[in-house]
């Protein structure tokens, strides 16, 4: 076990440093004037020429590329052209924001697409089966920040269920200033024993995150419906059949859990997946996460904050992996001795 | 004369295969007669009618009229040329270059092999869709980026792919057998080692089609692709955006072709992985 630790760590270490790398070579091998970025549009000659020994561009490649790095490990992601805060800061915070949503968007879709999943596999080859297969290729197929569209006219506009767009309540504003702390809404809220906060949050969470969750809600469903397929034929499940148990409760209490491996390593994917569709929902929902602060940087050109995003999210994206599969022995006994 | 009979049984119980290929047959169609079906084809150019700006569905203009008085139907006809279009073009050049890499990768094995391996783990440290908007960002908005962009980001994939095929079967009897009869190594991998292992790669990639359709339509949703005037649905649904609670034909329609076009292929993908590869693995 502490050998694969160290060898999966090393090998992320690894990765890491490449994504630092590749963001180098995107923001400075690329056509278009990094220099031209930082200084903006309508700089001079000379603040060109400043801005460029400022910067370094008058190195030599692998040099730039190694102050880049040490850079990046030392904390300095340079600050952000139009918050001109520290992009580290910004981009830390932001993330926390949209971390919350996105776990909330995996929770949603675990809670309808596993039982989706057990339905199609219960019903092989029946109809149940057809309508989940059908529900989770349209899923996988609709474009989210038109369903994001769509979800906001229907449920915000016309039903009135769900409020349209923000994070909270405009009446609950400095309660909800004063309880930041971690940029997580209701952990703040509940930091702060503030319920009404709690709830407020929470509705203005739940359209954003469904939105999120409809590729999830598919592909949690399919690999679901696949894992208990094989599990079903496997000689413990067969032995409960033959017990007496109603096949309800051999799914439900055999079956499912250790069904539950190829969904357990897709997490990882998953989490990188949603995060990235941040980028295109949370702006309709006036949402002040890491998507929309990608997005704001991009139309600001902001090029230190959107390497910073990009570098931040792989990051995330790599220690998600690195934890997903250090749990998966953790939670499946039998991966345990499996000698790799 | 069984096989008809055996072909419309295999429709009637696995239905999607014959759905999307149909769907993607329209689509073709659509894109090929474009010019002729559109009842205002300059619409879908640099045509505007400041006259009829935002009508309703209905009579001459069956989706509906945009802010520039354009005919969104037509629109949506000259799209598929872009939206459906563009995405083809982008699969093709990602195993244009995927399919080498993986390919030299898997057959030449060793140091080789782990370095190229390596490079494509660290493009993969991405989620895709962020590291096309990164690209595509950095060079600026315009179609070509984001196509390029998107490349950039799903090379990788088939290159693994690839060179997991590749590996497994270059230790096979036969490869083995044409090597040893003195054949020319790169001979043995273009003719016996790649006919074998491209399989599985087309199947992912008409699986991927319609994720790469959605990726285009969201950068230039998020103005990093299309622009305007080019029909192209996300910059369509973009345009509607806020319009959705008042002239809501303006973003649904665009945004609905982008869904059909995609289910096609993914209905597409799926039938064809059933049928070729059952065991086959599932990714976004």
């Amino acid at each position: 076990m502490r050998r694969i630790l160290v060898r999966r760590g090393l090998q992320s270490l690894l990765v890491a440093l490449g994504v630092g790398l590749l963001a180098f070579l995107i923001t400075r091998l690329l056509p278009g004037d990094a220099a031209a970025t930082w200084a903006g549009p309508r700089a001079s000659a000379e603040e060109l020429a400043r801005v460029r020994l400022q910067l370094g561009l008058d190195r030599p490649l692998p040099e730039q590329a190694f102050r880049y790095i040490t850079d990046l490990v030392s904390g300095n992601w340079g600050i952000s052209i139009h918050t001109r805060q520290p992009v580290l800061s910004d981009v830390a915070g932001r993330f926390m924001t949209s971390l919350e949503l996105v776990t909330i968007a995996l929770l949603i879709a675990a809670l309808i697409g596993i039982p989706l999943g057990v339905l199609a596999a219960r019903w092989k080859g029946r109809p149940p089966d057809w309508f989940a297969g059908l529900t989770s290729s349209v899923l996988a197929s609709v474009p989210i920040f038109w369903l994001g569209l769509l979800l906001q006219l229907l449920i915000a506009t016309e039903l009135k269920w769900l409020p349209v767009a923000g994070r909270w309540d405009r009446t609950l504003n400095e309660v909800a200033v004063a309880a930041t702390r971690t940029h997580m809404v209701l952990v703040d809220a509940l930091f702060a024993g503030n319920g009404a906060l709690f709830v407020s949050g929470l509705s203005h969470l739940v359209m954003p995150a469904l939105v999120i969750a409809a590729y999830p809600i598919g592909l949690f469903a399919r690999l679901t419906r696949a894992g208990l397929l094989e599990t079903m034929g496997e000689e413990h499940v067969r032995m409960a059949r033959a017990t007496g148990y109603t096949e309800r409760a051999i799914i439900w209490r055999f079956a499912l859990r250790p069904s539950m491996g190829p969904v357990l390593s897709a997490l990882a994917l998953v989490f990188g997946f949603a995060l990235g569709n941040t980028f295109l929902v949370e702006n309709l929902f006036n949402f002040q996460g890491l998507g929309s602060y990608a997005v704001d940087s991009i139309a600001a050109l902001d090029a230190p904050a959107i390497a910073g995003t990009t570098i931040f999210v792989a990051l995330a994206y790599l220690a998600a992996n690195l934890v997903v599969d250090l749990a998966r022995p953790v939670m499946d006994p039998r991966l345990r001795d499996a000698g790799r | 004369m069984a096989a008809p009979g055996r072909a419309l049984r295999y429709v009637a119980v696995r239905p999607g295969l014959a759905i999307g290929l149909s769907i993607v047959a329209i689509l073709a169609m659509g894109a090929i007669l474009a010019p002729l079906l559109a009842p205002f084809p300059g619409d879908a150019g640099n045509d505007t009618n400041l006259l009829a700006t935002l009508q309703p569905p209905g009579g001459v203009h069956p989706l509906g009229t945009d802010l520039a008085g354009r005919d969104v139907w037509s629109r949506i006809l000259f799209g598929v040329r872009i939206s459906v279009g563009v995405s083809v073009v982008i699969i093709v050049a990602a195993l244009a270059v995927g399919v080498p890499v993986g390919l030299f990768a898997g057959a030449a094995g060793g140091a080789l092999d782990a370095l190229l391996m390596r490079i494509v783990d660290i493009f993969l440290a991405f989620p895709s869709l962020l590291l096309a908007l990164a690209i595509a960002a950095t060079l600026g908005p315009s179609m070509e980026h984001a196509a390029i962009a998107i490349v950039v980001s799903w090379w990788p994939w088939y290159a693994r792919l690839m060179r997991g095929e590749a590996a497994a079967i270059r230790g096979r009897a036969y490869v083995e057998a044409a090597r040893l009869l003195g054949i020319a190594p790169w001979r043995v991998t273009l003719r016996h080692i790649l006919p074998n292992a491209i399989g599985p790669v087309i199947v992912q990639s008409s699986l991927d089609l319609g994720g790469v359709i959605l990726t285009f339509a969201a950068l230039s949703f998020l103005g990093l692709g299309a622009q305007d005037p080019t029909p192209e649905w996300g910059l369509m649904v973009e345009q509607g955006r806020t319009l959705t609670s008042t002239q809501p034909w303006v973003a649904l329609f665009p945004g609905a072709a982008i869904m059909v076009a995609a289910l096609a292929f993914t209905l597409l993908g799926e039938g064809l992985r059933e049928r070729l590869d059952p065991k086959g693995v599932a990714r976004p």
